[in-house]
């Protein structure tokens, strides 16, 4: 529901959407504005915390993968693979070769099924103005289904690897239960090749969209990996001086509650807020895209550094782009191995894993006892760090645009929310939009 | 391929949300030939891909439209269009009630779509349902059970209704 509220005698506006639609979730944004200047922005989240963090407490260290797993439905390799990376850090077990191959693999499935729905079904509407996807295929039914077919793969990917395309069941700690042959693999080929060429006509499509002008200078942090675009693992790095292993994670970013948000918010220590996702990979990682995936994004225009939130739109492109590549390569590169999964022994101590979500890092961190048992669970997800950047955009993108019409300057509000595909299920929970105009 | 394809919608750890997904398991259990049974999340493209190119589907989840929880609704979604307030009790950007219309846009329905909605009261965290919704549960297995094996989903009247 939404409402535009005037009250001429104190000269205050509020515009009220109790339901923001086309994100991950569901919460609310309120935002105050007095005389041309906003005086308030607040990333609200009600949803209750889901206590996976407490629950996981007295568990067995294997059971995590599949508990955490279902923190989302988006993005479960994230939670997955984080959680037997820190599980077998903690453990002293670093899983290589194909095992590695076919993790970066599934979790390009994950960007593909993530990345495509976002750009086609929740954002691409935005900047050609149509109140959702379905009116957008009234108009361009032919790019509504190749945002679908290109997401179709991504989902082809989980379940050949994962064994189900939502909450895939195959991933374990050490690896997987059951490895995929070649041969399997070789089934999505030719999809993955049709893949790459719709993605690079998308990145084309997507730069033509209109956008605000609007730079911001955001303290990216992203991983980087000293051979590939990092998806799975790398250090942690930032434009503004972070770049430590990913252990130290907890010196670098502080997480800290506020009263609005049952989600907690992170902040750099002694900086402020940080940018992950989209945008902060590509910034700290170009020189790590394909030469087709660089060249592509320098052919539209897109500098090596974006610091425009509204562009993660084309960046979005660029790495669905990339992901579709580098799935066709690992399937190419691929020998099945051995064995599906390295034996993991339960050693006490404590373990990091952090990986790259389609929506930015996601962390954990957990104690284990000799025998296993969970002691201490720690978990970030990308759109929890995220939320202070999304009301920092807000408070500096509105007061050049509060000559703009209500309804219009409500609709970039939610845009530059969508900005972040945030997955308010992750960070804990639910997205509804209040705007308050004192004049 | 199969004549029908039933699909479960919802969350089992969110209570009354898990509706879909006990329904599609129970009429599972029986065993009914030419029968598919689809357990899905709700999220709106690999809903549409479930029912790409299917004959019949039937789907059931659970809504929260303010009716008094229990109730059932079911909608021929061929003949009608799905009231944008139902199936909004979801996590995902673009879920049961948008997959249906979007395939409905691009002329990808399956050939017949009977939706089957069940009112929630709890929605909260943790598995189990409420007493209104198990009876409502009941209910629309019967019914669903009997249409698939009097083959005569295809025949049925389009009119919803809330018993």
């Amino acid at each position: 529901m939404s409402a535009i509220k005037s009250n001429k005698t104190s000269g205050t506006k509020t515009i009220k959407v109790d339901y923001l639609a086309r994100v991950e979730g569901e919460g609310s944004l309120f935002v105050k504005v007095k005389g041309g200047a906003v005086k308030d922005v607040k990333l609200k989240i009600f949803e209750p915390p889901r206590f996976f963090e407490a629950f996981l407490r007295g568990r067995d260290f294997r059971e995590a993968p599949d508990i955490t797993a279902r923190i989302c439905g988006i993005c479960p390799i994230a939670y997955l693979l984080g959680s037997s990376q820190a599980m077998e850090d903690a453990c002293g077990v670093q899983v290589a070769g194909p095992l590695r191959d076919l993790r970066r693999l599934i979790y390009c499935g994950e960007w593909i099924e993530s990345h495509a729905l976002h750009i086609y079904m929740l954002h691409a509407p935005d900047f050609l103005g149509y109140q959702d996807a379905i009116r957008m295929a009234q108009d361009h039914p032919e790019y509504v289904k190749r945002g679908l077919r290109l997401k179709k793969i991504g989902n082809a990917i989980m379940e050949v690897i994962g064994g189900r395309e939502i909450h895939p069941v195959n991933l374990k700690i050490g690896g997987f239960y059951k490895a995929p042959t070649k041969k399997e693999l070789n089934t999505l080929v030719e999809e993955l090749k049709w893949g790459v060429d719709a993605a690079l006509e998308t990145v084309k499509w997507v730069a033509t969209f209109p956008f605000p002008d609007f730079e911001q200078d955001y303290e990216f942090v992203a991983l980087r990996h000293p051979d590939e675009y990092a998806i799975t693992e790398g250090r942690l790095i930032s434009n503004k001086g972070i770049d430590a292993p990913i252990k130290e994670y907890d010196h670098h970013l502080i997480e800290e509650q506020v009263a609005h948000s049952t989600s907690l918010h992170t902040k750099v220590r002694d900086r402020g807020a940080c940018f992950l996702g989209p945008l902060a990979r590509y910034s700290l990682n170009f020189d790590k895209l394909s030469p087709l995936a660089q060249e592509t994004a320098k052919e539209v225009g897109l500098g090596q550094v974006c610091a425009n939130p509204f562009k993660s739109i084309i960046v979005r492109a660029v790495e669905l782009l990339y992901v579709y590549e580098e799935s066709l390569r690992l399937i190419q590169n691929y020998e099945t191995p051995d064995r599906p999964a390295l034996e993991i022994t339960p050693r006490p101590g404590k373990g990091y894993g952090a990986t790259e979500a389609p929506r930015g890092i996601c962390y954990h961190r957990y104690t284990i006892d000799e025998k296993g048992t969970i002691m201490d669970a720690k978990i970030v997800s990308p759109t929890a760090v995220n939320q202070p950047t999304i009301e920092n955009d807000l408070r500096n993108y509105i007061p050049s645009n509060l000559d703009l019409p209500d309804d219009q300057l409500q609709w970039q509000c939610e845009q530059a929310v969508r900005n972040y595909d945030p997955c308010i299920s992750c960070s804990t929970h639910f997205l509804k939009l209040n705007i308050e105009r004192e004049a | 391929m199969n004549r029908f394809t039933l699909i479960g919608v919802g969350n089992q750890y969110r209570r009354d949300d898990g509706a879909g997904w006990e329904i599609a398991e129970r009429i599972k259990a029986k065993a009914l030939p030419d029968v598919e049974v689809i357990m899905a999340s709700g999220e709106g493209a690999a809903l549409m891909e479930s029912m790409q190119g299917k004959k019949h589907v039937i789907l059931f989840d659970a809504v929260c439209s303010g009716a008094q929880p229990g109730s059932i609704f079911k909608f021929d979604a061929r003949a009608e269009r799905i009231p944008g307030n139902f199936f909004n009790y979801s996590t995902h950007a673009f879920s049961v009630a948008e997959a249906v219309e979007l395939a409905r846009t691009l002329d990808s329905l399956p050939e017949k779509l009977l939706v089957f909605g069940i009112e929630g009261e709890d929605f909260g965290s943790g598995p189990g349902l409420s007493e209104s919704v198990k009876q409502a549960v009941w209910q629309v297995v019967e019914e669903a059970a009997g249409l698939i094996q009097e083959q005569r989903f295809h025949n049925d009247k389009a009119e919803p209704n809330c018993a």
